[in-house]
């Protein structure tokens, strides 16, 4: 059996089906990301909880994504859609790794910058918006973008727990009709389609940033 | 514990009898300050008047910068009280004791206090205006226009009207500097700290920043602390000299004598290496 | 506690496939990432366009693509029909090692130009300068992303399991269906994950400790505290997936 290109062209729309579902899960999971890891690494700089926050999220970031998916699955009511948990999981797994991300950028701020804070007597407010986050922010947004590409490229273990993206679709696609080749290949390719180009770009901004 | 409490009050309690009078605005009071096992003030006694401008000098770990440092709380003290004005700084009163400090009380006491460091610490994602107007804005509640007039003015003191609107990355080191006694000096501090703000400079940037300074000290009444190894700039500027060695002043006076016809040993030998390499 | 000891040798099978598939994987990953990475460092702009290609192409797919690739569309155009298990390290050391590939790049890239000059001086050959000057002072550079990587690639594994390989994450799956314990079943996969990427960890700090003597480096502190250092996120290459 060899490729067949009328048939994978008749395929397409569905798989862009699936794919318009995975940019969804990827963007809504990543903005999940972002906050929630700010506030992790925030917290775990406050006495007590600090610590277990730090604990909880090293479990988080060191066991399998699939795994914790899964389980949040099994254990999620019903009426939960499928594709809420799987942004909430994505979300919070990556929200490990962007945690570290903004821990490492807040370290990267001189401590220079806290003394003449403490000199000028400036309310924390203004400490962390208008002198700390604004220079930590140049340091983590190339990392940043990275985790973005990294989480698109996590969305298809979201097909193990039946949210229709652009593994399931293909899976879907070649139970029925028997032919796996074209459907696997095409997505595969529109994984890269999507990835290298935004690569590319997190590069221009990491050299960009780098330059300031 | 209960007895442990009431006999570290006790002691606090009593030093609180001596507070300072009215012609000190600085008193360290048998300050102690260590790191670990490494002891950088042990029990220093001192106080300067308003109005007076006195330069530390003395080798290095001699616990100069520390000094600085706990006037401007970014340290914690380990013992003693320091007093500003008449009022505990590193303590508040609460019950008519003497208790550490907590934030609030020390965002407060240090209003009256700016500094101007080594290296320069300028906020690099604030113009020059944004870095003078930030502190008198955001901390003492200045208005807008004002805040920018004076920096205006200020800027125009140390000779930088023309980079008001450039960024810190985009100066000189001594421009930068500059920029940050403009900043310090925007708060309208009563006291300023300088420490050892030519040390990081290029040679030739030393005398600019120099000048400024001594155009401060010949122009307004501010009193100033300074931590410095520009022996020439220190006689020019200070009413007081003060020389430290192992967290102790080990000779004070005025700079005509301290620099002219020094007692202790300890001087002789700390000014002589520094003259030799200067 | 006694849910897990009944079924503690049930897990360990799991854990021992987790384990077995994270190491070929790593080593083929490794393989690649040193061949290409070096590649990937030659003035011969074939050569690195070679290099390029894979590093991109391989980093862009998702490994569970890769996966599903080897293990179902390959049999359809070739006679050959791949072990699950073999089709899972394929596509976890293509994936990975794509990764490892720019991290070499990036670190041979990363010794000073003046260690380079210092061996044209000595008329030193391609190889010999490669083996003994640059990759021993580059390896230093690449441990700690390495650890990182492998760390991924052991996360990564429990694809396996969509393929019915009997790993951890499938064994987890068995358990729950067959007594209904959700959280026990899953919980205690979790924790062997936990366990094996400590283990992991460790060994790669203690790799880093010794890369770091040869050179003549002072390990950074040294002791337990150091091993249970976070990892160092975002390093320039970014972090495999």
């Amino acid at each position: 059996m060899n490729w067949d290109t009328e048939f994978a062209i008749s395929i397409i729309p569905q798989l862009l089906q699936g794919l318009v579902v995975t940019i969804q899960a990827t963007v809504i999971g990543y903005v999940v990301a972002l906050i929630l890891g700010l506030a992790v690494a925030i917290l775990r700089r406050v006495d007590y909880i600090g610590p277990v926050v730090f604990v909880v999220f090293e479990f988080i970031r060191t066991t399998p994504v699939l795994v914790q998916l899964l389980f949040v699955f099994a254990l999620a009511p019903p009426t939960v859609a499928p594709l809420t948990i799987g942004i909430s999981v994505l979300g919070v797994h990556y929200a490990a790794y962007t945690a570290e991300v903004y821990r490492s950028g807040i370290e990267g701020v001189a401590k220079g910058q806290w003394e003449a804070c403490r000199a000028l007597s400036l309310p924390p407010l203004r400490v962390w918006g208008a002198v700390v986050m604004p220079q930590a922010i140049r340091k983590v947004i190339p990392p940043l973008g990275n985790y973005l590409i990294s989480m698109f490229k996590d969305t298809p273990y979201l097909f193990a727990i039946t949210v229709p993206e652009m593994m399931f679709m293909a899976k879907a696609i070649g139970t029925e009709a028997f032919r796996s080749m074209e459907a696997y290949t095409l997505a595969g390719l529109f994984f890269l389609a999507v990835s290298v180009p935004s690569a590319v770009i997190i590069r221009r901004l990491e050299r960009r940033y780098a330059a300031v | 514990m209960q007895q442990s409490e009431s006999q570290s009050t006790g002691a606090v309690g009593a030093r609180s009898e001596q507070e300072p009078s009215n012609g000190e605005i600085v008193r360290f009071d048998q300050v102690v300050k260590r790191y670990g096992s490494n002891v950088v003030l042990n029990e220093l006694d001192f106080s300067v008047a308003p109005g007076e401008r006195v330069t530390l000098i003395g080798p290095s770990g001699s616990g100069k910068t520390t000094i600085l440092r706990l006037l401007m709380t970014l340290e914690s003290i380990d013992g003693g009280v320091i007093w500003v004005n008449g009022e505990p700084l590193s303590h508040m009163r609460r019950g008519g004791k003497l208790v550490k400090a907590n934030e609030t009380h020390l965002r407060r006491a240090r209003k009256s206090i700016g500094m101007v460091f080594q290296q320069f610490n300028l906020f690099p994602n604030m113009s020059v205006r944004k870095n003078v107007t930030e502190g008198p804005v955001h901390s003492l509640g200045v208005a807008k226009d004002e805040a920018n007039q004076r920096a205006e003015d200020l800027l125009d003191l140390v000779g930088l009207s023309d980079k008001i609107d450039a960024h810190p990355t985009q100066l000189s080191g001594g421009q930068q500097q500059r920029v940050a006694i403009a900043r310090a000096l925007a708060m309208r501090p009563q006291i300023l700290l300088l420490d050892e703000v030519t040390s990081a400079l290029d040679p030739e940037l030393v005398a600019g920043v120099l000048d400024v300074l001594r155009n401060i000290a010949q122009t307004t009444d501010i009193t100033m602390l300074c931590v410095t190894h520009e022996m020439s700039f220190a006689r020019d500027v200070s009413h007081r000299v003060l020389m430290f060695d192992e967290g102790q002043v080990a000779e004070e006076g005025p700079p005509e004598r301290i620099f002219g016809d020094p007692q202790e040993e300890r001087t002789k030998s700390f000014l002589k290496a520094v003259l030799e390499n200067g | 506690m006694d849910f897990f000891l009944n079924r503690f040798p049930a897990y360990l099978d799991g854990a021992l496939i987790t384990l077995t598939v994270t190491v070929l994987g790593s080593a083929l990953a490794f393989v690649l990432a040193m061949v290409v990475g070096i590649v990937g460092t030659l003035r011969n702009p074939a050569a690195r366009a070679v290099a390029t290609v894979y590093t991109e192409a391989f980093r862009g797919v998702a490994a569970l693509v890769l996966l599903f690739w080897f293990a179902y569309a390959v049999p359809q155009i070739t006679p050959y029909e791949l072990s699950p298990m073999f089709a899972g390290v394929l596509a976890l050391g293509l994936n990975v090692g794509a990764y490892g590939a720019e991290v070499v790049r990036a670190a041979i890239n990363a010794v000073p130009r003046a260690q380079t000059e210092a061996t044209i001086a000595l008329n030193m050959s391609w190889g010999r300068r490669m083996w003994l000057v640059l990759l021993p002072q580059a390896w230093a550079q690449m441990l700690p992303t390495f650890g990182n990587l492998i760390i991924e690639l052991m996360k990564a594994s429990a694809i396996v399991s969509l393929i019915n390989v009997a790993d951890l994450t499938d064994v987890a799956g068995n358990m729950r269906q067959t007594t209904g314990e959700t959280v026990l079943a899953y919980g205690s996969a979790m924790v062997m994950y936990f366990a094996i990427a400590q283990l992991l960890i460790v060994g790669m700090r203690t790799l880093e400790r010794r890369a770091n003597r040869r050179l003549g480096r002072a390990p950074a502190r040294g002791g337990l505290r150091d091993l249970l250092r976070p990892p160092t996120p975002g390093t320039k290459v970014g972090t495999a997936k």
